[in-house]
């Protein structure tokens, strides 16, 4: 079930191979497999191209499900808010028995769809919880402040000036409970941080949140949290660092990016796609699935900076990371909106 | 004061300047278009277009300047199909220009995906740097705000100067902006109206493009499509801030541009941690109304823009 998670897999290399190839290495090893009868329809809908980080990381989770012979899956990328619930309806017409996506703009309708289909399985990525009167909708978010609060850990013992910055998309529960655990973790090794926190209004404006980063630069930033395109890029061209979030960018920038705090959506998927085939799909919150604990996130390996992290900052990663696996520390989730301090 | 602090630090007019430097390209090829009488709505989605072709030919191994060509040939494309619609047709230039803004944004995507099926993130190219100017860019503040900038910015700058000259001192320019007063003392001088607005549309979309190219070969390396973000439309209202002419509407995009470096860096100061962020990135929008409304005032609205040109009809 954790195949997905092993640190080392390329995913680089995976998504090369076109879906073709995995369509038919799916087919070829789908019915050898014990469990797998027959693979699940499966549609992925998604309100922007799926290299976009946050979606990258459940188109790569369903690709390799699909590799596996769970799934036949399909996506449909970029469509607008505003004809979600039409693409909706089109797969839910058309036979595919799980429905995957994000209904952040569009919770209401989403849901109005998904209470016509009480026979197809929705799992959506949502700010708000499950409800037990649609009970074929479960929802699902990134909840990897674990993950965050390690990197937080390593980000603190890095900074010479004690001046983090951090920008952000729009203050949605999803963005500000990682920071607050980045924060947190940051306190850790340098409890006199100070942290300046912007939101740009815009989730892809990558030479707006550049500029907001050199603005944070200009202010004493030495450190900055890349929750957005663009941030990394600012910190390079200044010579500062900066952490990673969701995916692993240091290839981009081996100078810059120290460490990345990642998402599995394997583990979500798995348990979706476990559910669907005993017929026991019900409305819940997935999220917990994203939680260290069950593999759903994890720090990425240092690479780059491999020998430049303070040794007392990675001891105490270590002892952290032990006792959230066995469940002895628990990382604050706080849906705030963050403000500069 | 705070705000005084960054009003007279270097590094807050060499953001303005270069967040500006998009909007000057593309309020250029908006004016040129408005002056010759058609409103091209397709702005928006014209420089979504020029951002990333210029990005793809970049990517696809030409040089940055070809880059720069490229866009700007797109944008011309993009220019000849809403001209022809608007002017022999003398269709609603309203329903044309947002026509064209969504048929370039999804052309765009298409084209995005045609060349890059299968990516994990977008990829990056060698963009502009910038490039200092000797003893220019030692004068205190201006000097690095001006000087310091990315080629394209220069470009940016030159294009005000060249469009002004053609607007006002060739008898282009003057055939140009009789096509948006008098249309039809331009037809009695034996020049053909439509030839001069299809021109006037396609130079201006091409500009357009290049606005938007400066996001992804200057401003950042990468392409992103929901990147031009609006940029288009403020160009719009720029135009009209600038009351129809380049020189006032390159003050129109700097001021716009500064609203903006200054939001990003007052919520950094103790008062961003009570006003919430909204109100910061709204600033700029807000400001930019209110000097409208104050320079619009005096403004001179081309007599014949929006209106159809039909040869011989009275």
């Amino acid at each position: 079930m954790t195949i997905a998670t092993k640190p080392g897999f390329s995913r680089r290399r995976f998504l090369t191979t076109t879906a073709g190839v995995a369509l038919a290495s799916g087919a070829a090893f789908g019915p050898s497999r014990l469990m797998a009868a027959e693979p699940i329809k499966c549609a992925g809908i998604y309100t922007v191209p799926v290299e976009q980080q946050w979606v990258s990381r459940i188109h790569k989770a369903a690709m390799i499900a699909q590799e596996r012979g769970d799934l036949d899956y399909t996506f449909t990328e970029n469509v607008s808010n505003t004809d979600y619930a039409r693409v909706m309806r089109e797969y839910a017409e058309s036979g595919y028995t799980l429905i995957i996506g994000e209904m952040f703009a569009v919770e209401q309708e989403a849901r109005e769809v998904a209470a016509e289909y009480p026979e197809i399985a929705f799992l959506m990525g949502s700010s708000f919880k499950p409800d037990d009167a649609l009970p074929n909708m479960a929802v699902f978010d990134n909840y990897i402040q674990d993950a965050s609060y390690l990197t937080g850990i390593i980000a603190g013992s890095m900074t010479e000036t004690g001046n983090i910055g951090m920008v952000g998309g729009f203050p949605i529960p999803e963005v500000n409970r990682l920071m607050h655990a980045f924060m947190a973790g940051v306190r850790e090794t340098r409890p006199d941080a100070t942290f300046q926190v912007s939101f740009i209004g815009s989730w892809f404006d990558p030479p707006k949140a550049k500029e907001t980063a050199f603005a944070m630069i200009e202010n004493g930033a030495d450190m900055l949290y890349a929750e957005r395109f663009g941030v990394s890029d600012a910190a390079k061209e200044q010579g500062i660092l900066a952490i990673g979030n969701v995916i692993d960018t240091q290839a981009d920038y081996p100078e810059t990016v120290v460490a990345s705090a990642i998402w599995h959506f394997e583990p979500t998927l798995d348990k979706a796609i476990e559910e669907v085939r005993a017929g026991t799909f019900k409305a819940a919150d997935y999220g917990v699935y994203s939680y260290m604990i069950e593999g759903g996130s994890s720090i990425a390996p240092l690479g780059t900076f491999e020998g430049k992290v303070p040794q007392e900052a990675l001891d105490l990663v270590e002892s952290r990371t032990a006792e959230i696996l066995s469940g002895a520390y628990v990382t604050e989730v706080n849906d705030e909106e963050p403000k500069s301090q | 004061m705070d705000i005084i602090d960054i009003l007279l630090s270097a590094s807050f007019w060499t953001a303005a300047i270069r967040i500006a430097s998009p909007l000057i390209f593309a309020v250029l090829g908006e004016l040129i278009c408005e002056r010759a009488g058609v409103l091209n709505l397709g702005i928006e989605g014209i420089m979504v277009a020029g951002a990333f072709a210029g990005w793809m030919a970049v990517y696809s191994g030409t040089d940055l300047w070809t880059g720069v060509a490229v866009a700007f040939a797109v944008g011309m494309l993009f220019g000849l199909v809403h001209s022809t619609l608007t002017v022999p047709f003398g269709l609603s230039q309203h329903v044309v220009g947002l026509g064209v803004t969504l048929l370039a944004t999804s052309l765009t995507y298409f084209a995005y995906r045609l060349f890059l099926p299968e990516v994990t993130s977008p990829p990056k190219i060698e963009a502009f740097q910038p490039f200092e100017i000797p003893l220019l860019s030692d004068i205190p503040i201006i000097g690095p705000a001006l000087f310091n900038q990315t080629p394209l910015t220069y470009l940016a700058f030159i294009s005000v100067g060249v469009v002004a000259y053609i607007l006002y001192r060739t008898p282009l320019g003057l055939a140009l902006r009789a096509a948006g007063e008098n249309p039809a003392a331009v037809a009695a001088q034996g020049l053909s109206v439509t030839a001069i607005r299809m021109g006037a549309v396609i130079a201006g979309s091409g500009l357009m493009a290049v606005g938007g190219a400066f996001l992804t070969m200057s401003a950042f390396d990468s392409f992103f499509f929901e990147m031009v973000n609006g940029r288009g439309w403020i160009c719009i209202a720029l135009v009209v801030f600038g009351a129809w002419r380049p020189g006032k509407a390159l003050l129109g995009a700097i001021l716009f541009a500064a609203f903006d470096a200054l939001q990003i860096r007052v919520q950094q100061t103790p008062m961003g941690a009570d006003i919430p962020y909204q109100i910061f990135l709204m600033m700029p929008y807000i400001l930019s109304i209110l000097a409208l409304i104050v320079m619009s005032r005096r403004a001179e609205v081309p007599a014949a823009l929006m209106v159809p040109f039909n040869k011989g009809e009275r």
